[in-house]
């Protein structure tokens, strides 16, 4: 039996459903089950314990966070199913109680951001895998309630650097976005983490929970 | 044979004030006969002269309690009624003023028109005089009269006395008018306070529809507009993803058309969080003002230090005055390279301050922007206040009270 990952979809807008469908099924994923509020999720989810939950924060009944706490829920009941949150603005605070608990599987992206849908399946795939995807939007709210101290040492390639550390992209995909190698990245990296004085790693995703745990954000 | 207007109307008002004077005799009179009856009680209870004196006593005392109250009512229908002057309706608690008038100034008024009637009365038989003389049967005259002289004078006096009736009556009228409205009446910084308050109520009757209104839009762009074009954007980036051997024409259409309705919601999203944002409602000042911040395009530091969150009004003022305010920088503070936003509470004050390194030179009076913004805080009663000297650096401050 050839491993398929699974997801499952959670979103109360039935026209978005059917193009998120699209693009799980595009990134190689079996959709197993569609739902449309927190409670519909959480019962696929218990069914069909799925790779990752494709989940939007604003659902039924009350049209505020069903989404972020269904999400907490999976993550404490099933550790094995990785959950990808989809939100109209993102919350800073909302990222920080999803890595709390759990180390990567995690991902909180703008809703706008599954258009581009190239960069929408590669972190789905990081976060199914067990990493982070964090959106810039996220990186930088994070950044402004660090704007002071070491941070004001790093130069600005530096700190465009440690935003996309922070989203939880690999030295490849940081050097693919920079247009630079993955050498130069290194390097700003090695910078970063000796400025910040932050332990070296080398899995990525225990990288990307020393930044955000320097920003303010998990354990 | 015609009366003229002239005379009609003073008969008109005549009759008038006479009616009002009479209504007033009894109501005016009530008082005082209670207090008669309670003192005479009270006499006997003293001398002891009377058994049940102190068990009646409280009767008339509770009814002038009764009366001071009541009558405030009778007396208002008696000036709308006969005047045409609507007096407002007194609070239970404004004791002094209807205990003033109905034990007090109203038994002094009901004395002048007690003797106003009985002038016009005696007027009115004087001048009846030579009817009396000759109608009443000879017997039961005390004394006669004479004829000419004597009957004549009193004749004249009655004339006389009757002619001076309009007069005092219509003097009468006006005084019992101006002592009631200075009674009874609201006073101009009374009349003013009301009016303070109901505007006050009203504006923030109109500051909470219109909250309402930017609510109310934010969600229906967001199920409606938003989604669907969420919806274009995927389904067009799908078709760019998937369709690879299009034309290179067709390709760059499709391309374009991921390009601007990406921008489409890029600029929906923005107007969206100009107007309400939904993480103001959900999560409050300090979650808004982060989402703020960060988009800004310069650095901006960030401290919001709130116990509690503040009324839904003032954090909708607060978070546009922060909005408009980082717009102000990006657009007009010339090198202006960082920005800080700070949001205290301090008792029941909401304050927020912003301030850039850059040029300076703003001036509230002119762009419609910080125009705007002035307006917004000062529909909460805000408070604007702005230091932007040329060549930098620029600080506004605003407070906003919210009760605690």
């Amino acid at each position: 039996m050839p491993d398929v990952k699974r997801a499952v979809i959670a979103e109360d807008s039935v026209l978005l459903r059917i193009g998120l469908v699209k693009v799980v099924e595009m990134a190689g994923f079996e959709v197993a089950a569609e739902a449309g509020d927190a409670q519909g999720l959480l019962t696929a989810v218990a069914a069909h314990r799925p790779d990752v939950a494709v989940v939007d924060v604003r659902m039924p009944p009350d049209f505020t966070d069903e989404g972020v706490r269904a999400a907490l829920a999976i993550r404490r009941e099933w550790p094995a199913t990785a959950v990808l949150l989809l939100s109209q603005y993102v919350e800073e605070r909302y990222a920080a109680d999803l890595l709390a608990a759990n180390t990567g599987g995690v991902g909180y992206l703008l809703k706008q951001r599954v258009a581009d849908v190239e960069e929408f399946i590669e972190a789905l795939r990081r976060v199914a895998a067990g990493g982070t995807a964090l959106d810039p939007q996220v990186v930088a709210q994070l950044l402004v309630r660090r704007a002071s101290d070491p941070l004001e040492r790093l130069t600005g390639r530096e700190r465009e650097v440690l935003a996309l550390m922070a989203e939880g992209r690999s030295n490849a995909g940081i050097a693919a976005q920079l247009v630079v190698s993955e050498s130069a990245v290194a390097k700003h990296i090695n910078s970063i983490l000796a400025k910040l004085d932050l332990p070296k790693a080398d899995a990525d995703h225990r990288r990307v929970l020393a930044v955000l745990h320097f920003l303010g954000v998990g354990g | 044979m015609t009366i003229p207007p002239r005379l009609r109307r003073a008969l008109a008002r005549l009759r008038r004030d006479i009616l009002f004077i009479a209504a007033g005799v009894p109501l005016h009179l009530v008082s005082p006969l209670l207090f008669t009856w309670a003192g005479i009680l009270l006499a006997r209870t003293l001398a002891a002269t009377s058994s049940n004196a102190p068990a009646i006593l409280p009767a008339p005392l509770a009814l002038l309690v009764v009366a001071g109250y009541g009558l405030t009512e009778t007396q208002r229908w008696r000036f709308r009624a006969l005047c045409g002057v609507d007096l407002p309706r007194l609070r239970f608690t404004e004791k002094k003023r209807q205990f003033g008038y109905n034990w007090l100034v109203g038994p002094l008024l009901g004395v002048l028109e007690a003797l106003l009637l009985a002038l016009a009365a005696a007027g009115l038989a004087a001048v009846l005089i030579l009817v009396w003389i000759w109608a009443i049967p000879w017997q039961w005259r005390i004394e006669h009269p004479g004829y000419a002289t004597r009957a004549t004078l009193v004749t004249l006096l009655g004339l006389a006395a009757l002619a001076a009736v309009p007069a005092l009556a219509a003097g009468l009228v006006r005084l019992e008018n101006i002592v009631g409205r200075a009674v009874l009446g609201v006073s101009w910084a009374d009349e003013l306070a009301q009016r303070v308050e109901d505007l006050t109520e009203s504006r923030a009757g109109a500051v909470d529809a219109a909250d309402a209104e930017r609510r109310r839009i934010e969600r229906d762009l967001h199920d409606g507009a938003q989604q669907r074009l969420v919806s274009l954007a995927l389904n067009l980036g799908l078709a760019k993803a998937t369709l690879t051997d299009l034309s290179p024409a067709a390709r760059e259409a499709i391309e374009a058309a991921h390009r601007e309705a990406k921008e489409a919601i890029e600029e929906l999203n923005s107007l969206v969080r100009g107007l309400h944002p939904a993480v103001l409602d959900e999560l409050g000042l300090d979650a808004a003002l982060s989402g703020l911040a960060a988009r800004a395009p310069l650095p901006v530091r960030l401290r919001v230090d709130l116990p509690e969150r503040a009324g839904t009004a003032v954090e909708g003022v607060a978070y546009f005055v922060v909005s408009e305010a980082l717009t102000n920088v990006a657009k007009h503070a010339r090198e202006a390279t960082r920005a800080d936003v700070t949001v205290t509470r301090l008792g029941g004050i909401l304050r927020v301050v912003i301030a850039d390194d850059g040029m300076g030179g703003a001036d509230p009076a002119r762009g419609t922007g910080l125009r705007g913004l002035v307006q917004r805080v000062r529909s909460v009663d805000g408070t604007f206040w702005m230091s932007s000297p040329v060549g930098g650096p620029t600080m506004m401050s605003v407070e906003l009270p919210c009760p605690m």
